[in-house]
C-alpha cells in the first residue's frame, strides 16, 4: 500500500520543521472552472494541501461564508459526482495533496464503497467527514484504508476544544494522515482567540497522538496564522479564503502569500 | 407540575357528533390541545426545561416550525428562569405571527432564519450551529423526536404521557382498549407520544404525513411516501432527497409538518411494519379543520387536521363498535389567521 500523498507532505514538512499550509475552497462556487483556476492558484503560493468543500443543502458546521458559497455552488450544479470529476481535472494539472470535506449524507447516497473507489480514482487524498462521529464511521475507515489498487485514502476526523482526554484518543485513533482540531466551539469562519485555554486543549491533543495536528475554524489573517503555526502542525484557512474569492478575487493572491509567508517562519 | 400547571391529565373526549356524522367507528379525542400553551410540545419542552436547570444552563434555544414549540420552550424558561432564543423560519414566522409574538411575550428572543427554505429544518440547522458554538452554557430543547442520539429517545419519553395516560382513559369509558390510534407525523413527537404505550399490542396505527398539494406535484411532506433513507441533523432515517443526497424543499399548508425528515423511530415502525404511515393534502386537512369545528365546536391545529382528515377516511369503513383514538396535538387559534387568508378574508379589513 502506497503511503498517501498527505503523510508524504507531512513527513517532508516534519524533515524541514516546517508547518503545512492547508486552504479550503468550495467546490464549484461559482462554477468548475473557476475551482480549478483557484486550485493551481493556491498551489503556485505554496499550498501544501488544499481541502476542497462539497456544497451540501444543509451544512450544519458551516457558517454564512461557507452557507452561501454552497448555495452558490449547488446552483452551478456541483454534486458529489462533478466535485470528483473537477478532481480529474486538477490532478492532469498538479499532484498538490487534495482532501475533500463532505457532509455524509452525499456518500451515504452515492453509497461508501462506490465513492471510496471513484474518489482514490480521481485522485483524492483524504476525505473530512464532520457529520460522521467515529462510533459511526466504522465502514468508511475500513473501506478507506483497504483502498483500491493499491491506494488508500486519509480519513481525518475532528477534535473540538470540549472534546474531552478519552474522546481524543478515539478519535485521533480513527485518524490517519492527520488530526483536524477545531480551535473553537462553534461553525467555520468564527472569531478565534489564541489565549491560555486553546494552548493547553491543543497541547493535551497532541500529547495524545503522534500524528499531525492540524488546526482549522477561525484563521483569518496571517497574524492569526503565524500564532497556530507556531503551536500546531498545520494551519487551516476557509472562510477567509471562500470569502475574499468571492468578494474581491483581485486582493486574494495577496491574502494567499500573506498566510503562506506567516506560516513558513 | 403535570396536573396544576400542564393541566394534566388532558381529557380523552367522545366526539358523538362526529361520530354520527361519520357513521361507523367511536371516535375519541386526545385533548392535547387543552394542555397549556395549547399543544402536546409542552410536555417535551418542560421536562427539558427542568433537565436544562438541573444541569447548571443558564440558556435554553430552540427551533419551531407552527411556532408551538417555541412558545412552549419560552414558557419552560420563563417557569424556570432561563435565558431563552427561539429560531424560526421566516417563512413560518409570517404564516404563524401570533406565535411570534406569545414568545417574545413570554420573554424569548425570535431569531429569523432566512437561508434555505426559511421554514423548520433551516431553524433546526441553525439551532444545532448555535448549540455547537455555545454548548457550555446552552442546553438545546430539540422540539420532536428527531436528531442526534439522545434526543429520540428522550422526546418520545416525555411525550409517551398521552398514551398512558389515553390507555387508562378508554379503559374507564368503554372497559377496553382501542382498535385504531391515528396522529399526524411532522418530526412525529404527538404520534410516538401516543403510539409508544401501545407498542407491543396489536392495535392498528395509522401516522400521517403532509400530503401537501399531492405526491405528484413534487410539493409535499411526505417522507415515507415519497422519500429515501438518508442521514440528516445527527440521524439516519427517511428523507426527501435528490439522487446526490441533497434534501428537497418541502410544502405543507401545516408550518409543524413542513419538514423533509422524520423521526427515526417512526422509519423503524415503518419498516417492520408495526405503524401505517399515509398522507393528507393540504386540501383535506382543510376540510376535516372545518368539520370538527363545526360538528365538536372546537378548532383543531392544521397539523392535527392532518390526523382527522384520516379519521373521516377511515371511521366510516369501520364497525360501529370499534373505537378509534386520535391525538388532538393543538388547537387552532395559531392558524385561524393563515386559514382565513386561504379563504380570502382579510381580517385587518
Amino acid at each position: 500500500m502506497q503511503k498517501t500523498r498527505i503523510s508524504i507532505m507531512f513527513e517532508a514538512l516534519q524533515a524541514r520543521n516546517k508547518k503545512a499550509f492547508i486552504p479550503y475552497l468550495m467546490a464549484g462556487d461559482p462554477d468548475a472552472g473557476t475551482t480549478l483556476q483557484q486550485v493551481l492558484l493556491l498551489e503556485r503560493c505554496g499550498a501544501d494541501i488544499i481541502e476542497l468543500g462539497v456544497p451540501f443543502s444543509d451544512p450544519l458546521a458551516d457558517g454564512p461564508t461557507i452557507q452561501k458559497a454552497a448555495g452558490r455552488a449547488l446552483k452551478s450544479g456541483t454534486t458529489l459526482r462533478k466535485v470528483l470529476s473537477i478532481v480529474r481535472d486538477i490532478r492532469s494539472q498538479t499532484d498538490v495533496p487534495l482532501i475533500l470535506m463532505t457532509y455524509y449524507n452525499p456518500v451515504f447516497k452515492y453509497g461508501e464503497k462506490a465513492f471510496i473507489h471513484d474518489a482514490i480514482h480521481s485522485g483524492v487524498d483524504g476525505i473530512i467527514v464532520p457529520d460522521l462521529p467515529p462510533e459511526e464511521a466504522g465502514e468508511l475507515i475500513k473501506l478507506s484504508r483497504q483502498g483500491t489498487g493499491g491506494r488508500r485514502l486519509d480519513t481525518i476526523f475532528l477534535i473540538a476544544p470540549t472534546s474531552t482526554p478519552m474522546r481524543i484518543k478515539k478519535i485521533a485513533a480513527a485518524s490517519s494522515g492527520f488530526v483536524y482540531y477545531v480551535s473553537v466551539t462553534g461553525i467555520t469562519g468564527a472569531a478565534l482567540e489564541i489565549d491560555e485555554g486553546f494552548r493547553r486543549h491543543l497541547d493535551l491533543v497532541k500529547h495524545a497522538t503522534d500524528k499531525p495536528v492540524a488546526v482549522g475554524f477561525g484563521i483569518a489573517t496571517p497574524d492569526q496564522a503565524l500564532k497556530v503555526a507556531q503551536i500546531a502542525d498545520g494551519v487551516i484557512v476557509g472562510s477567509a479564503l471562500v470569502k475574499v474569492f468571492n468578494e474581491t478575487p483581485d486582493q486574494a493572491e495577496n491574502l494567499i502569500r500573506g498566510l503562506k509567508e506567516a506560516i513558513s517562519k | 407540575m403535570q396536573s396544576t400547571y400542564i393541566g394534566r391529565p388532558t381529557p380523552l373526549y367522545f366526539a358523538k357528533r362526529l361520530t354520527e356524522k361519520l357513521g361507523g367507528a367511536k371516535v375519541y379525542l386526545k385533548r392535547e390541545d387543552l394542555a397549556h400553551t395549547g399543544a402536546h410540545k409542552i410536555n417535551n419542552a418542560l421536562g427539558q426545561s427542568l433537565l436544562a436547570k438541573r444541569m447548571g444552563k443558564s440558556r435554553l434555544i430552540a427551533e419551531t416550525g407552527a411556532g408551538q414549540h417555541g412558545v412552549a420552550t419560552a414558557t419552560g424558561a420563563a417557569l424556570v428562569g432561563l435565558e431563552c432564543d427561539i429560531y424560526m423560519g421566516t417563512v413560518d414566522m409570517q404564516r404563524q405571527a401570533l406565535n411570534v409574538f406569545r414568545m417574545k411575550l413570554l420573554g424569548a428572543t425570535v431569531k429569523e432564519v432566512d437561508i434555505g427554505s426559511r421554514t423548520l429544518k433551516d431553524a433546526i440547522n441553525e439551532s444545532l450551529r448555535d448549540w455547537t458554538t455555545n454548548v457550555r452554557t446552552t442546553h438545546y430543547v430539540l422540539g420532536t423526536a428527531f436528531g442526534p442520539h439522545p434526543f429520540p429517545m428522550l422526546v418520545r419519553d416525555f411525550q409517551s404521557i398521552i398514551g398512558k395516560e389515553a390507555a387508562a382513559q378508554i379503559l374507564k369509558a368503554e372497559g377496553r382498549p382501542p382498535d385504531c390510534l391515528i396522529a399526524c407525523v411532522g418530526g412525529g413527537s404527538n404520534a410516538i407520544g401516543l403510539f409508544n404505550e401501545f407498542l407491543d399490542t396489536d392495535i392498528r396505527m395509522i401516522g400521517v404525513e403532509a400530503g401537501g398539494k399531492g405526491i405528484e406535484s413534487g410539493e409535499h411532506a411526505a417522507r415515507f411516501a415519497d422519500g429515501s433513507i438518508g442521514v440528516l441533523q445527527g440521524c439516519k432515517t427517511y428523507l426527501l432527497q435528490d439522487n446526490d443526497g441533497n434534501v428537497l424543499d418541502t410544502h405543507s399548508v401545516s408550518a409543524g409538518l413542513d419538514y423533509a425528515s422524520v423521526g427515526p423511530e417512526h422509519s423503524h415502525l415503518k419498516e417492520s411494519g408495526r405503524v401505517e404511515y399515509t398522507f393528507a393534502t393540504d386540501d383535506e386537512a382543510l376540510a376535516a379543520f372545518e368539520t370538527l369545528s363545526r360538528t365538536e365546536g372546537i378548532i383543531p391545529a392544521l397539523e392535527s387536521a392532518h390526523a382527522l382528515a384520516e379519521v373521516i377516511k377511515v371511521a366510516p369503513v369501520l364497525p360501529r363498535d370499534s373505537i378509534i383514538i386520535v391525538n388532538l396535538s393543538g388547537r387552532g387559534d395559531k392558524d385561524v389567521q393563515q386559514v382565513a387568508k386561504i379563504k380570502g378574508i382579510n381580517l385587518c379589513a
